[in-house]
């Protein structure tokens, strides 16, 4: 076996020596990563540079992100979707030699679970695996009860609570499932430590298409092909240079005097220069994700369902995307995302001005006589203070009521929005972690901890539960049509925009598909001069 | 002098306390905190986050062992050779940060102080090659154009700001002229644009008070004197003038400088530098419970020492001043 990762390693070598000037792509990352753990970092640019270094039982394909073959080649799922079987492939190795096995899954899914480590995206594996959330509170603790099994070194067998038709999707799309190699990570410490130098250059060990090879701390991180990969051979690139460009002007600076071959964001000012002068390099994708302001319906006047719909028709979102957001977006008038998964919904909010006028007059406030004290509360940000301020004044014009507008910095914004619920309107967003429309309906069940609107209704969880035991996504999307006509109905969100991705890559950058996630797997990417 | 120094810095271990005692409580006063984040926590995530950090014991015992942890508890400065480990050295313990879970308080100061040091170091360079020619010239040639041109220059610096003449400068060397970097701290060639930006702020503060400084001493009498006995301007002014014209400047250094270490949050962010005027300003935003304090002491040691220094250095250089 390892004769034959050393031919692997000799033909990578070979090939990438053939291709001409080593092929690095250097990439702006927002910001300086938490870990490089994958059971301790919770953000976008940790998942970026994760993404390059483990892979997981199965992955993304590039172009739509639908699950494909990782390090598992195939997998068997029972008729009554609680048991899902996955076969890894033969002569998988870590960077360091050492062989993948099942039971390294098992003992990095134990480590997620271990109450005294305290992972935040455990929920990832205890909302679905059988026994998971009795082992994460520590009321179990044979770890030999959770539904995960190694019955050979070859084969993974995960038992679940409850039927979870989009499983795949997040065990694709989101690394809490990626294993790690534990017997590595003990050498540096206890496993249940989060503080331990086993992720520093030298001390990890990876199993994805690359290896890390230097990391200083806010200048660069550099990772390096890893010829242990089981795909080795089809990684293009020979490295990737990741660069902590927290400051979106500072990035584009980058790009521009051509130290950047991919940036992570763009100021929206430029984009009108770019769509003018650089437009090849210009991209703006669709991205998985909603801009909505948030009700809480408990506060009068919001309290009133008339009200709330009067409040989400009497903007124009098409003035609004083509004058203030200026990044390409499509207006929202429902909380689902048309075109997740196959899925796009048909109760949409309808009627326009007039309408919202009728509403509202109904509710007893025509022409807005009478409407108490009203504030939208949003986090300080330039865009989000422009986005309120806009709709603040269509809704003086179209419906003659004055609403004030506050901020709160980020973090006590958040703690008003998931904790005191002070406020009667809040800005909000939510962006999906996996490409189903499961993503942006689950939340808005009655006290789910990110609904934050108290809004609940008894036929609508019926609903969401109901789905899960759909037997396939035909019948599945069927009862999400019925959910998005509750949510356009009762109203507890206003949705606004559905948003974009906007960015830069270099004419030289191939190999490159706009996905929902703006996941790019890097295994594909090359570079071409 | 030497009694003055030792009661200062005895003076400065009540103020400390203060300081540290101040910060740990205010920030757990504040709304939000490490873990507050868009997706909101689940009760069992919080449950063994709050176990993992000892965030449920009572505040007061989470003071107390902090307290303890920051105490020194033994004497090997020689470990402070490889890698400036105070916990090895003298069992001070900043602990880890919250939002970088594997890197200690420690690592972070450790690592990003230097390149703060250094950024403002050479940016105080900057600002006194630059500054102080400037002033004296003002005030040597007094109300002619040469004057009016110096002045002008030290006003435009003070009131164009950093995140201005920073990405313009940026703008025009290294993306026009190619001549730098437009980010990075890599080279010696990536200290110039930062450390020229950070500097004429302070430059321009400098010239003026050279400036009026440098006007107040040579109207003195003591300047009459030398001049009629015959001695020539430069040395009138490099002999004579200079400790009583750059003692508005020494003043002014003492909370510059201490400006320039913290203040560089806006410059690392233009330029991409990693320093640890950035570590201090997020780590706010962050509820990074353990980096927030460990700055702060950081920043707070720093002043403490600089307004002592320019203390010392205004008696030295002002014979009418004493200790008291």
């Amino acid at each position: 076996m390892k004769s034959r990762s050393a031919l692997l390693f000799l033909a990578a070598t070979a090939l990438a020596a053939a291709a001409g000037p080593p092929q690095v792509l250097r990439v702006g990352n927002y910001g300086e990563p938490q870990d490089l753990d994958p059971q301790v970092v919770t953000g976008v640019p940790e998942h970026r540079i994760l993404m390059s270094l483990f892979e997981g039982l199965v992955t993304e394909d590039p172009h739509d992100l639908h699950p494909i073959p990782g390090l598992a080649e195939s997998w068997d799922i029972s008729p009554d979707g609680l048991t899902y079987t996955f076969h890894l492939r033969a002569n998988l190795t870590w960077s360091n030699g050492d062989p993948i096995t099942a039971g390294d899954f098992l003992d990095s899914y134990k480590r997620m679970l271990t109450p005294s480590f305290a992972a935040e995206y455990a929920y990832l594996l205890y909302n679905f695996v059988q026994g998971a959330a009795e082992y994460y509170q520590g009321k179990l603790t044979d770890f030999s009860k959770v539904g995960f099994k190694a019955p050979d070194t070859r084969t993974l067998v995960v038992t679940l609570k409850s039927p979870t038709p989009y499983l795949l999707k997040i065990i694709a799309c989101h690394y809490a499932w990626d294993a790690v190699p534990t017997r590595v990570i003990a050498k540096f410490g206890s496993l249940d430590q989060k503080e331990t130098r086993w992720t520093r250059p030298g001390n990890i060990v990876s199993s994805g298409p690359f290896m890390l090879k230097a990391w200083t701390q806010n200048q660069k991180i550099v990772v390096e092909r890893n010829p242990y990969y089981w795909d080795a051979a089809g990684v293009k690139l020979d490295g990737i240079e990741f660069y902590p460009t927290e400051d979106q002007p500072t990035e584009e600076r980058m790009f521009r005097a051509g130290e950047l071959d991919t940036t992570y964001e763009l100021p929206r000012a430029k984009v009108a220069v770019y769509r003018e002068k650089d437009p090849t390099e210009l991209r703006i994708d669709p991205w998985l994700g909603i801009y909505y302001y948030r009700f809480n319906v408990t506060r009068p006047p919001v309290n009133d369902k008339r009200v709330r719909k009067a409040l989400a028709l009497a903007i124009d979102r098409d003035s609004l995307l083509r004058n203030v957001t200026r990044g390409g977006e499509q207006p929202a008038y429902a909380v689902s995302y048309p075109g997740d998964a196959g899925y796009a919904p048909t109760a949409q909010l309808q009627g326009g001005v007039a309408e919202a006028q009728r509403l509202l007059a109904e509710a007893g406030f025509p022409g807005g006589k009478g409407f108490p004290r009203t504030e939208v509360l949003y986090n300080t940000h330039e865009m989000h203070r422009q986005i309120a301020e806009a709709i603040q004044a269509m809704w003086r014009k179209n419906l003659g009521i004055e609403v004030g507008l506050v901020n709160q910095e980020w973090k006590v914004y958040l703690d008003t929005q998931h904790d005191t619920h002070d406020f009667q309107i809040e800005r909000a967003g939510w962006i999906a972690d996996y490409p189903d429309p499961n993503v942006f309906l689950e939340i808005w069940e009655t006290k789910n901890g990110n609904n934050d609107t108290l809004w609940g209704n008894a036929e609508y969880d019926r609903l969401l539960h109901a789905a899960l035991a759909a037997k396939d996504d035909t019948a599945r999307y069927a009862i999400y049509q019925k959910m998005d006509a509750i949510l356009v109905d009762e109203c507890p969100v206003m949705p606004i925009f559905y948003y974009t991705s906007v960015y830069l890559v270099s004419n030289r950058v191939r190999g490159w598909w706009p996905t929902l996630l703006d996941d790019h797997p890097w295994k594909y990417v090359y570079l071409e001069n | 002098m030497l009694r003055y120094i030792g009661r200062r810095l005895l003076e400065s271990i009540p103020v400390m306390f203060i300081i540290i005692t101040g910060t740990f409580f205010m920030q757990r006063f504040v709304p939000g905190g490490p873990f507050t984040a868009e997706k909101a926590v689940t009760p069992e995530v919080e449950r063994n986050l709050e176990a993992y950090y000892h965030l449920n014991d009572p505040l007061w015992k989470q003071y107390a062992d902090y307290l303890w942890d920051l105490t020194p508890k033994r004497f090997h400065p020689l470990a402070l050779a490889g890698g400036f480990d105070l916990k090895e050295a003298f069992g001070i313990d900043f602990r880890p940060s919250f939002k970088y879970p594997n890197r200690t308080v420690n690592e972070i100061i450790a690592e990003k102080l230097p390149v703060s040091l250094e950024l403002g170091m050479l940016s105080l360079g900057v600002a006194l090659a630059v500054g102080l020619p400037l002033g004296i010239l003002a005030a040597v040639k007094r109300n002619s154009w040469i004057d009016y041109v110096c002045s002008s220059v030290a006003m435009t610096g003070i009131c164009v700001p950093t995140f201005v003449l920073g990405p313009l400068l940026v703008l025009g060397f290294a993306i026009h002229l190619g001549w730098f970097n437009a980010s990075g701290w890599y080279g010696p060639i990536d200290r110039v644009l930062p450390s020229v930006t950070l500097g004429s702020v302070y430059a321009a503060y400098i010239a003026r008070l050279a400036r009026g400084g440098f006007l107040e001493v040579l109207g003195q009498d003591y300047i009459r004197t030398a001049r009629a006995k015959g001695a020539g301007e430069t040395r009138v002014i490099f002999r004579h003038a200079m400790r009583g014209g750059l003692l508005p400047v020494v003043s002014f250094l003492g909370p510059a400088v201490a400006g320039i270490l913290t203040g560089s949050f806006v410059i690392e962010t233009i330029f991409q530098i990693p320093g640890l005027g950035r570590e201090f300003v997020n780590s706010a935003f962050n509820r990074d419970y353990t980096l927030i304090l460990g700055t702060v002491i950081l920043y707070a040691g720093f002043i403490i020492a600089l307004n002592l220094v320019v203390d010392v250095v205004q008696v030295w250089m002002n014979p009418k001043l004493k200790f008291e």
